[in-house]
């Protein structure tokens, strides 16, 4: 399996989405700059944290417009995996992959600390390893992360069981305490919280490792 | 119009840029012979300004130590380098950013992150932390809150931004801040020593580049705003302050790592446009490698329309470096910033006739001597006076504090705002991102892994300025010190220094004396501790309406610790485990959190301190930890023994059951050259052997939830949740 983590101008979150992919869960990630118009020969698609486009307008709505993003979605349409942490969650939102968006914090402060959450649902390719509502401890680091949709997209989230990771506490405004959400057809997943960052004991957690462990298990097979 | 150099002469325009009439007679009679025009008069005011040539402080400057087996480069360049084994180095800086925090705060604090970062990467190193020292006048006026969120809001704004963690710092507050804030950031970053870069243009016809953002006219003379105190309705100097672009800095910073990693072959060198923008890196660059150098300014990427030579010179826009390359790669380098979206623009060439040439439309704007501005400044040895409070403070009687009830008193102190938790705060930072964070904010010493290998980073940032204000020379020692306490409690052997160095004015013989004296006191520390001074910045004239700062020498401070599995922090761990205080205490109440408390001020001689008991309490500290004996390790600062027992308790919310043979006002004392330690019941015998005598046995952790602390005379008697809740809550009370 081989992941692209996708770089924005801005991002900053790349060269840690690549160690935890390539260095602690030892498979194959490359970087695809934003200006690139291929994704020929990868399996998956890894969306970084950070501030594209110093996310001086709207957080995604310009990295959205970036020529790689219209291969994103292809990619996203033919049911191969994307993944979107923090500003790629954002990004995902503002492409339309993803429904609902994301509000400045209710605090209206840049917040960062592990914040305990549930996986709600562990009947996703992203989260098969987790137990039905295991708690978990992943950092945070965002400043618009409050997940905010009209109640009947809600009402569809819920129905179509989308709803994947939600915050044990209230955290930044949430409705719902919504963390992280996935599409319809199961293989496009956005979340707020950074797994990435919790893949080694020594920093701290170790409760995102499941989660690459998921992924590639369950999109392991699938070839382009 | 620009006045003409007669009307400058005659009506001493340069005396409002900074420039005594001596100075401007040595730039027209020693140095050119002639009158400076005004683009002339402009760039000998900002570069012969304080900020920029150090003219009053040069001289206390040479005091500090600065070479060692493990320096490889001290101050001088963009930043001083550390080896740290397998071809490795640590790069760091710190430098203030005090008067344009006081007058547009968050920009002021958010350009300062972004200046020291561009120190840093211009060595050829990758950025992997930020650490920030504030001060604060008393956080109980509609102005202070304001200040202090507007600066953590500008830190965090810029950082978490670009992506470069915050992983530390400090917060103080006293009075003596109330007009003039201080902004500490310092940034450490990590690099091969095959990749380190010099800010030199050299080479005879090679290309002088100017790559980033284009130049405005913000920040015009900042670094002569820098150098003048600040009197009552004095805000009208904002245009001084620049404004920050992270994202074009983070563009920046990849590009030119890009270019210093893998285009060696054509980079000759590289230097941040900062403190006076074009003229310093410009003039500094070809000093280094007596070289001379032709500037184009019409080629300058302008932001605004008709800029005048004058202010594309003085300008400090941000987000801007200057490289020099081998002729004939402009087009190469160009394409790669290309990629990055920034614009890479030549703008001149090194010539070998050591002159400073500007051209502006078809005409010679400045024809001046390089080196006479970037290297012959005047230097000054202002006159130095012992200031009469520290003969009357050597005079008094001791202070005693009153403590009818210790716990009262233990709960007051954790509500100060020096001592109380800052999580508010560092929590709007982002710590983490680059994944190399091991411990954060809020312990003795942030510590990163150093990838690849087993080892680690330990840094700080610190400063008592209180006792500075007792006495600078004893205060001076005591600052280093305790930086390097932190870093031993985290497990580091302390590798060198770099200081912020804010004073009031130079030109009282009161406020020189205080620099001169804090520097000798700083010096011996630095040499007993073995940590020379490799970088670091002057910020004087911290004075408003004629009342001068503390002396604030901050020290920011890396260690090595060599195996990740020496990594301490300060929380014990486990009920059972014993709790040792390392180092005598005395009633040294002079200067402390508890005086403050109960007199409202500090006054009094300050503490005895020995060098070389606190070299011996550190090494056999460190010791005990690399030989695996310690489960935990606090520097014992403000607020004394009672408050580190109770900040090592909050962290796992355990009880302590201690008991200390000691007068029960002796729990707050500042005595320094103390830790508390915990260690496992059956590493006792082996950790008192080595401590021999160094060290009190005082208790044990345990699982009740209580501080119980007995003296001689009295007790604390706490519950640790209801202790962490009053030390927890104290700022964000304060900040509503």
């Amino acid at each position: 399996m081989k992941f692209a983590v996708i770089v924005f101008p801005g991002s900053n979150c790349d060269m840690d989405l690549l160690w935890a992919v390539k260095d602690i869960m030892g498979v194959e990630a490359e970087y695809v700059s934003h200006n690139e118009t291929s994704l020929a020969g990868f399996d998956g698609v890894l969306l970084p944290g950070g501030f594209s486009y110093g996310d001086y307008l709207r957080c995604g709505a310009i990295a959205r417009f970036s020529n790689i993003m219209k291969e994103v979605v292809r990619f996203a349409e033919e049911g191969l995996p994307v993944f979107g942490t923090c500003n790629g969650f954002q990004i995902l939102t503002e492409a339309g992959l993803l429904p609902g968006t994301l509000l400045k914090n209710s605090s209206l402060q840049f917040i960062c600390r592990p914040v305990p959450l549930k996986v709600v649902n562990n009947d996703t390719k992203f989260t098969s390893e987790y137990e039905k509502d295991e708690v978990i401890h992943l950092p945070i680091a965002h400043g618009e992360g409050n997940y905010y949709c009209d109640d009947e997209t809600l009402a569809e989230l819920k129905a179509n069981n989308q709803i994947v990771f939600t915050y044990e506490e209230e955290v930044n405004g949430s409705l719902e305490n919504i963390a992280g959400i996935v599409n319809k057809q199961g293989n496009v997943l956005g979340m707020m919280p950074h797994p990435e960052r919790a893949v080694e004991k020594l920093l701290g957690s170790e409760d995102g490792k499941k989660f690459f462990q998921s992924m590639i298990k369950n999109f392991g097979k699938v070839t382009v | 119009m620009e006045p003409t150099p007669l009307e400058i002469k005659e009506k001493r325009i340069y005396v409002d840029w900074g420039m005594t009439d001596e100075e401007y007679r040595m730039v027209e009679e020693d140095i050119l012979g002639r009158m400076p025009n005004y683009t002339e008069t402009g760039l000998f005011s900002v570069m012969w300004s304080e900020h920029c040539s150090y003219k009053n402080s040069k001289t206390v400057l040479k005091k500090f130590p600065t070479s060692g087996p493990q320096v490889l480069q001290g101050p001088g360049e963009g930043a001083g380098i550390i080896d740290i084994g397998d071809n490795q180095a640590v790069v760091f800086k710190a430098e203030s950013h005090n008067h344009p925090s006081a007058v547009e705060p968050y920009e002021g604090a958010a350009t300062g992150v972004g200046g020291i970062i561009r120190d840093i990467f211009s060595m050829g190193a990758r950025p992997i932390a930020m650490l920030d020292s504030l001060r604060f006048g008393e956080l109980n006026t509609p102005r202070t809150k304001f200040l202090l969120e507007q600066v953590v809001a500008g830190i965090g704004g810029y950082g978490n931004c670009i992506g470069v963690p915050t992983v530390g710092g400090e917060i103080g507050f006293d009075p003596c801040y109330e007009g003039n804030p201080l902004v500490n950031a310092m940034c450490v970053g990590l690099m091969e020593h095959k990749d380190i870069q010099k800010g030199q243009a050299k080479g005879i016809g090679n290309s002088i580049m100017y790559v980033g953002a284009k130049t405005g006219r913000d920040g015009i003379h900042g670094a002569t705003f820098a150098s003048e105190e600040f009197v009552e309705g004095g805000e009208q100097q904002r245009s001084a302050v620049q404004v920050g672009d992270p994202f074009m800095e983070k563009l920046l910073l990849e590009a030119c790592l890009e270019l210093i990693l893998d285009h060696s072959d054509i980079l000759v060198g590289i230097q941040d446009m900062g403190a006076a923008g074009l003229v310093s890196s410009s003039s500094e660059m070809a000093s280094k490698a007596g070289s001379g150098l032709v500037l184009y300014l019409d080629d300058v990427p302008q932001r605004e329309a008709d800029m005048t030579p004058y202010e594309m010179m003085l300008s400090e826009s941000q987000e801007r470096m200057l490289i020099c390359v081998k002729k004939g790669s402009e087009d190469q380098v160009k394409e790669l910033f290309h990629e990055y979206e920034l614009d890479a623009v030549t703008i001149g060439e090194v010539t070998d006739d050591g002159m400073y040439r500007l051209y502006h439309q078809g005409n010679e704007v400045a024809n001046v001597p390089v080196d006479a501005l970037a290297e012959e400044a005047p230097v000054y040895q202002p006159e130095k006076e012992e200031p009469a409070r520290i003969k009357e403070f050597n005079e008094m009687a001791d202070f005693v504090p009153k403590v009818p009830d210790a716990t009262e008193v233990l709960k007051d102190l954790l509500q100060q705002p020096t001592i109380a938790s800052k999580r508010a705060i560092f929590e709007t930072y982002d710590s983490q991102v680059l994944t190399n964070t091991v411990v954060g904010p809020g312990s003795d010493a942030a510590v990163l892994r150093v990838r690849g290998t087993n080892k680690a980073l330990a840094m700080t940032i610190d400063c008592n300025a209180r006792y500075l204000y007792l006495d600078p020379e004893v205060g001076g020692q005591i600052v280093v010190a305790e930086a390097a306490r932190n870093i031993v409690a985290s497990g580091g052997q302390p590798l060198a220094i770099t200081d912020c160095l804010n004073y009031g004015s130079p030109d009282k013989p009161e406020g020189y004396w205080e620099l001169w004296t804090s520097a000798d006191g700083i010096s011996a520390a630095c040499r007993e501790l073995g940590t020379p001074v490799i970088s670091g910045n002057v910020s004087l004239y911290n004075e408003t309406d004629g009342k001068a700062i503390y002396p604030t020498p901050t020290i920011g401070m890396v260690g090595l610790i060599e195996d990740l599995e020496h990594v301490t922090t300060q929380d014990f761990k486990s009920a059972g485990d014993l709790i040792y205080v390392i180092g005598e205490t005395s009633a040294d109440f002079n200067g402390s959190e508890l005086q403050k408390l109960q007199l409202g001020r500090i006054e009094g001689k300050l503490m005895s301190f020995d060098l070389q008991t606190e070299k011996t309490n550190q090494d056999l500290v460190l010791e005990a930890i690399q030989s695996g004996l310690v489960e935990s390790a606090h520097d014992c600062s403000e607020g004394g023994l009672g408050v580190a027992l109770a900040e090592s308790a909050f962290g796992n919310e355990l009880g302590i059951a201690v008991k200390v043979s000691m007068p029960v006002e002796n729990l707050f004392s500042e005595t320094q050259s103390r830790f508390v330690i915990s260690v496992k019941k059956e590493n006792q015998q082996a950790f008192e052997s080595l401590i021999n005598n160094h060290g009190t046995l005082i208790g044990e952790v345990n699982e009740q939830g209580k501080l119980s602390i007995t003296a001689e005379n009295g007790e604390i008697d706490l519950a640790t949740a209801e202790a962490k809740k009053l030390w927890g809550e104290a700022i964000p009370c304060l900040m509503k």
